[in-house]
């Protein structure tokens, strides 16, 4: 399987990630070496195997649902780039 | 090079040992370290430094020393990995996306060293956001090796992505240092630069508060000088933590207790398929000569197979790309990090933020991840690689029926020019072929260094054990390091530069 300068565009779009026109065709052909190596796996017979989901042998742990901490707008907002008392600002999503 | 003696030329044993019994001072020792890393500046170890917070840590333990309530790890300087979040010192995954983060918080790892004793140098610069093995994709630049090869100026890479931890390590720059292992990235910068590294069992030490790359792979451990060190370092960074859900109930034991005990009886399997076609006899000839070692020691050595080996990168750069994919989205340029200017929409700000504060390597792992977890792609590769993985791990299960530990080659070549592999990423992926599976079945791993090229450059074994017996792993690892007695140290050639 390859990829295409559509897919290419239609993928970074669902990254959220800007791509300049121009960079379109390169990343198409740095992708596709990618893909064309990874290709080898399908010469593997996998049927039957179950998929390797975590390589922990122990069940999730539970915990008790309360709150273990909170009340600490002011440093969780020390890092926002647009913030007004304790909210996120971000430009106008509704008219 | 430093003068025979000097604190800087101390293991952390050592450093350890003197600090105890008062013959230097944590001020003394951290001052030493403090002026080392300034006067390395030209190696970009570094991404920053913390001297006056390294004082007043020193200066808190020699108050502790002096009232004899000293932790195990008290007036020690290390170098932590700018992937760590530490409380108030900016963290910045080697990322312009995070070049002015400051985290609120401190990772469980950082939190033990320091509730352990140790001192605090600064932060390591590395590969942005842990992807790559060179420290080239750094948003801060590069991190130059100490080593040289012979009669040569050339600058070579110290491997990645822990490649500021290693330099620090290797230049004596710090006693040791934590680095962090999703594919080789402790492992590989390790064996190019002549030091110990080791990626624990995951679940081992907690990923709370490390800047996540691939969850299901990412694994703290320690860099240093020696695996006597590293035992040391681990013991420390290791803890069962409720933060962490995949940090196993399993208390820690005390590594350093087993380390001289031999190899006499243990079994070393020698994984056949790790002979790849091309590498450099130097290569294949270190590796006889650490099973030699070994057999010299006591040890029966046996020939295992590991027979999907070859699906281990490629498995890899399916499952680490799709999970990185998931883990940066966080990224948008609102709640923290860098925010692209002068942007009217909100996906405008999403798409433009991040493509400013991402570098080319991670934009394309993004891309690429993206497209394995899309619809229609999904069996094709994710779910294909998540069975890939489940036979690489049997594979390990099989061998580890017939042998204690396993004995590798750590990386297929010493450390390389810059800008060797700029035009093909899947060249630069190769340097991890040897230690990728290892993460993939999420055992541990361990880098001793085991001699010279003929240029002079460092070269790397690695041992391979069951999940949580690092004890195992550390004690083959000190049957190697006795018989190599490796002492080659780079010439500090940088203090003129």
């Amino acid at each position: 399987m390859s990829v295409d300068k559509d897919t290419v565009r239609r993928i970074a779009r669902l990254a959220r990630l800007a791509l300049e026109e121009e960079r379109v065709e390169p990343m198409v052909q740095e992708l596709n070496g990618i893909l064309a190596w990874v290709e080898q796996l399908k010469e593997v017979d996998v049927e039957g195997v179950a998929p390797l989901t975590s390589v922990v042998e122990q069940r999730l742990k539970m915990r008790e649902d309360v709150v273990t901490e909170g009340g600490n707008a002011d440093a969780l907002m020390a890092n926002a780039p647009g913030g007004e008392d304790h909210f996120f600002v971000v430009p106008k999503v509704v008219e | 090079m430093a003068l025979p003696g000097a604190p800087t030329d101390f293991t952390l044993a050592e450093a350890r040992e003197a600090v105890a019994a008062k013959k230097i001072s944590s001020h003394e020792l951290t001052e030493a370290f403090v002026k080392a890393v300034v006067a390395a500046r030209p190696l970009n170890a570094f991404v920053t430094e913390t001297p006056e917070r390294a004082l007043a840590m020193a200066a808190v333990s020699d108050a502790r020393l002096a009232k004899g309530e000293a932790g195990p790890l008290e007036g020690l300087p290390l170098a932590i990995k700018d992937l760590f979040c530490t409380k108030s010192v900016r963290t910045t995954a080697g990322s312009n996306i995070l070049s002015n983060f400051v985290p609120p918080y401190e990772s469980t790892v950082t939190q033990n060293l320091w509730d352990a004793g140790a001192v605090m140098l600064g932060k390591t610069n590395m590969d942005e956001f842990a992807m790559g093995s060179s420290t080239e994709t750094s948003w801060f630049g590069p991190t130059v090796s100490p080593w040289r090869a012979k009669n040569s100026d050339v600058k070579l890479v110290p491997g990645g992505s822990s490649g500021g931890s290693a330099t620090a390590v290797s230049a004596n720059l710090c006693l040791a240092a934590t680095g962090t292992d999703t594919g080789g990235s402790i492992r590989q910068p390790a064996a190019v630069t002549g030091s110990v590294g080791l990626k624990p069992t995951y679940g081992r030490c907690s990923r709370w508060g490390i800047v996540a790359f691939a969850s299901s792979l990412d694994q703290a451990g320690p860099m240093t000088r020696t695996v006597r060190d590293a035992a040391i370092l681990l013991k420390a960074m290791a803890s069962v933590d409720p933060k962490d859900s995949t940090s196993v109930e399993m208390p820690v034991p005390d590594y350093e207790a087993g380390l001289e005990s031999g190899v006499k009886g243990l079994k070393i399997g020698i994984p056949k398929e790790y002979r790849v076609d091309g590498a450099p006899p130097e290569i294949d000839a270190i590796w006889n000569k650490g099973a030699e070692w070994l057999k010299a020691q006591g040890a029966e050595i046996v020939e295992v197979s590991l027979p999907h080996t070859k699906y281990a990168l490629p498995t890899y750069y399916i499952v680490a790309p799709a999970e990185a994919s998931s883990n940066l989205a966080r990224y948008d340029g609102v709640r923290y990090g860098r925010r692209a200017k002068g942007v009217s929409e909100l996906i405008d700000l999403y798409e433009k933020s991040r493509a400013e504060g991402f570098g080319a390597e991670v934009r394309r792992r993004i891309l690429i991840g993206t497209y394995v977890l899309s619809a229609g792609y999904y069996d094709a590769y994710y779910a294909r690689a998540q069975k890939l993985r489940t036979l690489i791990a049997r594979d390990f299960t099989n061998a580890f029926r017939q042998c204690d530990v396993l004995l590798t080659p750590a990386t297929p070549g010493p450390a390389f020019a810059f800008g060797a592999n700029a035009d093909d990423p899947v060249a630069m992926y190769l340097n991890d072929v040897f230690t990728v599976t290892v993460n993939l079945a999420g055992l541990p791993g361990l880098s001793v260094p085991a001699g010279l090229t003929a240029e002079g450059l460092p070269l790397g074994l690695q041992l391979i054990g069951k999940a949580f017996d690092e004890a195992t792993v550390l004690r083959a690892g000190r049957a190697i390091e006795t018989a190599a007695n490796f002492t080659a140290k780079p010439q500090a050639w940088w203090r003129s530069a």
